[in-house]
């Protein structure tokens, strides 16, 4: 075993004890920082697939935007921390059924692909290359530029929904301030 | 192998590997070492003896527009005061507050020093001292940099004390909006060197400074980064007069000497940020046939722009919440937008038409600076007209009640 099939297996497994840990936890603040431990893993393992561009946008978006917000929203609602209530209900049964079904359909799905098994080879260009060929995908007429496009106009359109929302409503003497 | 003075960064390291190869141990564990010896040294000593002494710096300089002498008593000019706090720091009681989450209240300090110091790993110092050459420097200082964020935030929450929280509440106001104008403004200079890797980004700027070529970018990016640190005038996060300290109330001894290293030390990282983007880095005359030169000039950039940080503290007064917040979505923003537009146009102009780059820069900067001038002093204007309607008004009303 190489020592990179070693580092593999050590942040899969953290990444999945956090994600238990995630929906285990009782305290919510705690099961938000676990989160942000699979975040990290996800990152690593990323690394681990020379592409460290989406490493480092893993950690931007996910740990700098959306898990800093989570636990924004969790610091305003202070009172509502610490869940009490029963962990599981009575259907948790069923929920282990569909799951391991799931994951052994997904299993038996993956193993059929071929070329599964076999050692995946080493890229055959270097890694600026490959993100100049990304940001160049992005506006290319020929590849992905429409859906970006798409992307930026649903973007905007909740940056303005989100400022819609957050105005205050007021009478027209302070309606007119822009 | 000759020890060579123009270059001894190189010397060391062979003569390190030669030393470590000669004890029979593997060429990748001797790299592996090298590595961890190097990030040792830089980040634990270098770094930290830095992020120390800058407090005396600051005390001094504060001390001397204050028209006072500072610290003067340990050493000659009081050099070794930061030396008697930190022993006094270490010493103190380490206290832990009531209903404290513990775990979170201790790994804060560590996340706030660790954020700090892995911007370094990408840094620079000279021409073949860098840390490691990631293609996406840029980046990756972006990504670790919110990481700082989240130690303030677990800081003020896990201290159980309003006035902590209300400093984690202000930071993220504070940095995360900070963050969006740093982000955009951080396209110039990558767009100038078309990389994002540091090395590239300092290499790139041979032909002229990119202050030269981005001056708006250059201070957009000044600004920001201050407000991200939370360095005066920005320094809500910790306002001592409104909130107590902020987020760091409840910590004490050393663990509050490391948010307070991390804090300077973040200073000496956005000087040192802002000499690489837009001052050049280690670049100089002579700079690369000795590497040692380069480090020098690298210092002396940093050193400035640190003595403008530092100065601006005791110059100028502490922003409110409102004002920090339109500024930088009403000016900041907008503007770093502008800049990335004018600089993509500006450099496609001079390249079709074969004008010199640094001259088309520089009149785009001129005029997006012109209609930026032009913008804020209608606003005022509109803004001065509407407020003086308003008295009138007022007066007319209050002169029918009469």
């Amino acid at each position: 075993m190489t020592f990179l099939q070693i580092l593999f297996l050590f942040v899969s497994a953290v990444i999945l004890a956090a994600s238990i840990m995630v929906v285990m936890n009782r305290k919510m603040i705690h099961a938000a920082l676990w989160l942000i431990l699979a975040l990290a893993g996800m990152a690593v393992l990323f690394v681990l697939l020379e592409a460290s561009f989406l490493a480092a946008v893993q950690v931007v978006i996910y740990i700098g935007a959306i898990a800093i917000l989570i636990i924004f929203a969790m610091m305003l609602t202070r009172r509502a921390m610490h869940d009490v209530g029963a962990q599981v209900n009575r259907n948790w049964w069923l929920g282990a059924v569909v799951s391991v079904v799931v994951f052994a359909a997904l299993m038996l799905m993956l193993l059929q692909v071929p070329g599964m098994q076999a050692t995946a080879q080493a890229l055959p260009i270097d890694e600026s290359a490959l993100l100049v060929e990304l940001g160049s995908a992005l506006v290319d007429v020929n590849m992905y530029v429409l859906p970006f496009e798409v992307a930026s106009v649903l973007l905007l359109a909740a940056l303005i929904g989100a400022i819609v929302v957050a105005r205050p409503l007021s009478d027209e003497n302070e309606g007119s301030e822009a | 192998m000759g020890f060579d003075f123009g270059d001894p960064f190189a010397s060391i390291g062979s003569l390190f590997r030669d030393l470590l190869l000669g004890w029979g141990l593997a060429p990748d564990l001797v790299d592996f070492i090298l590595i961890v010896l190097g990030a040792a040294l830089i980040g634990m000593l270098a770094l930290l003896t830095a992020g120390i002494f800058l407090t005396w710096l600051d005390r001094k300089l504060g001390a001397r527009v204050q028209d006072r002498l500072g610290p003067n008593r340990v050493g000659i000019f009081g050099v070794f005061q930061p030396v008697a706090d930190l022993l006094k720091l270490l010493t103190k009681e380490d206290t832990t507050p009531e209903g404290a989450d513990k775990v979170l209240f201790n790994m804060a300090p560590l996340l706030a020093s660790m954020a700090v110091i892995g911007i370094w790993a990408v840094v620079p110092f000279a021409p073949d001292l860098i840390g490691t050459d990631i293609n996406i420097g840029v980046l990756y200082v972006v990504s670790i940099g919110s990481v700082g964020t989240l130690a303030v935030m677990l800081a003020g929450w896990s201290s159980n004390n309003k006035y902590a929280l209300l400093g984690a509440f202000r930071t993220v106001a504070q940095m995360i909006s900070y963050e969006v104008p740093m982000m955009l403004v951080l396209l110039v200079p990558t767009m100038l060197a078309g990389s994002m890797s540091m090395g590239t980004i300092v290499e790139k700027q041979s032909s002229g400074w990119f202050v030269l070529m981005a001056p708006i970018a250059a201070l957009i990016f000044f600004i920001s980064s201050l407000a991200e640190v939370g360095r005066a005038p920005f320094d809500l996060v910790e306002a001592e007069s409104e909130i107590v300290a902020g987020y760091n109330i409840e910590y004490s001894g050393m663990k509050f000497g490391m948010f307070f290293v991390a804090e300077y030390l973040h200073s000496l990282t956005i000087a040192a940020l802002t000499a690489l983007l837009f001052l050049g880095g280690w670049r100089g005359p002579f700079a690369e046939t000795y590497p040692l030169l380069g480090l020098v000039y690298f210092m002396l950039k940093t050193a400035a722009i640190y003595l403008v940080i530092s100065l601006l503290r005791f110059g100028m007064p502490r922003i409110r919440i409102d004002q920090l917040l339109g500024l930088n979505w009403k000016v900041l923003t907008p503007l770093a937008l502008a800049s990335v537009v004018f600089t993509a146009l500006a450099g496609k102009l001079a390249s079709t038409l074969s004008w010199n780059k640094v001259a088309t820069h520089l009149v785009s900067n001129a005029i997006l600076a012109l209609l930026t001038l032009w913008a804020i002093w209608s606003y005022s204007r509109a803004e001065r007209r509407r407020s003086e309607a308003g008295d009138v008004m007022r007066l007319s009303e209050s002169g029918s009640g009469l």
